[in-house]
């Protein structure tokens, strides 16, 4: 099923582009400047604002005190400077990874439970979404500003590189198959060109965002995940055999609309 | 108790403009889950503003409003400063009240 969805996108990506196609993209323009007022996203905002002054876990206390990069409690510009390495972990960290960090610290959670439940389904929503709408939120309209310069997050940058061009999975597609060129396009979205900075910038910024289709506000994370399922890879870690089969869980919700 | 309200509140000329984001699932009691049982119904039923204390807005709702509803409006003899206070109730009996003062134009 993927395999033929993906035979027709790339079969619609090799029309040239016509008038239609740039009122199409004029008229998506508008529908997403629509929504950047009042997007529901908003409303994730606020619950994640809740969420991180809420004391939880066996702990009992709330992630107020987590350090997100730039110092214990501060949220303000701390995404535009994720990922990043963190000495108290040993780890190169996102700020979803570093979430479950503090909650394993501070909270007390077992890693196994902060883990869970990374992207929401309808009637299971996510802790996650809310707390990354939220700290997302406090670094909106400033530069992407990751560091580059302890060892660990420039053997994570080789890494990322790396994955980015390993061709993988049944079709054989690597993220630069369809990220790797100008003015490429799967249905009706373009494309942005991973490779170029600007492009690359311009589009994390983007994220987390609220996906009208789903109804939920999806992290970068996600993002990742559902590239590398749509491409067939089963597994988030490419590498992990057996893998068991990849499970778009908010795709079994019902499809039809209200 | 729902999830919190985004309300905005300001002056458009002469007259209170009010948007309302509410946080609802509004399941329409019409769809049906993975295993194929039907979602019970759950949607806002009464919706009220109120201006300093006086009703400015009401509406009756039912199955076919939207997930996480969005509302926009506008009444005359509002006023900077001015508290506006919004509360829903769903059929379920949960209910929830969030308020704003109205910022300046």
């Amino acid at each position: 099923m993927a395999g033929r969805r993906l035979a027709a996108v790339l079969f619609l990506a090799a029309i040239p582009f016509g008038s239609a196609a740039q009122d199409t993209e004029a008229a998506i323009q508008r529908y997403r400047d629509m929504l950047q007022d009042d997007s529901p996203a908003e409303l994730e905002e606020l619950k994640g604002a809740e969420l991180w002054k809420t004391s939880r876990g066996p702990k009992n206390v709330s992630l107020e005190q987590c350090d997100l990069g730039l110092g214990s409690g501060v949220v303000r510009g701390a995404y535009a400077q994720l990922p990043r390495y963190f000495a108290d972990s040993g780890k190169v960290e996102d700020l979803e990874s570093r979430l479950v960090s503090c909650m394993v610290t501070l909270q007390g959670f077992s890693p196994a439970d902060a883990k869970k439940n990374p992207f929401s389904a309808p009637g299971r929503p996510s802790d996650k979404e809310a707390l990354v709408s939220y700290i997302a939120a406090q670094s909106r309209g400033m530069k992407l500003d990751a560091p580059l310069s302890h060892p660990k997050e420039i053997e994570a940058f080789q890494i990322g590189e790396k994955l980015f061009y390993k061709r993988a999975g049944p079709h054989d597609f690597a993220c630069a198959t369809c990220h790797g060129d100008a003015g490429k396009r799967i249905r009706l979205q373009d494309l942005p060109l991973l490779t170029d900075p600007k492009e690359a910038q311009k589009i994390f910024t983007t994220w987390p965002a609220y996906r009208v289709s789903q109804g939920a506000v999806r992290t970068m994370q996600h993002r990742l995940f559902d590239c590398y399922c749509k491409c067939g890879i089963r597994r988030w870690n490419m590498f992990r055999r057996p893998s068991p089969p990849c499970r778009c869980s908010w795709r079994s919700s019902p499809k039809a609309g209200k | 108790m729902g999830d919190p309200m985004r309300i905005r509140a300001s002056m458009a000329g002469d007259k209170v403009e009010v948007k309302v984001l509410m946080a609802h699932e509004m399941e329409s009691g019409q769809r049906k889950d993975a295993k194929g049982a039907t979602i019970p119904a759950h949607f806002i039923q009464n919706v009220t503003v109120r201006h300093n204390g006086r009703t400015v807005f009401s509406a009756q709702w039912g199955p076919s409003i939207s997930k996480n509803p969005f509302l926009h409006f506008r009444f005359k003899g509002g006023k900077p400063g001015d508290k506006i206070s919004i509360t829903w109730t769903d059929n379920k009996g949960d209910k929830r009240t969030d308020e704003t003062a109205v910022a300046g134009s």
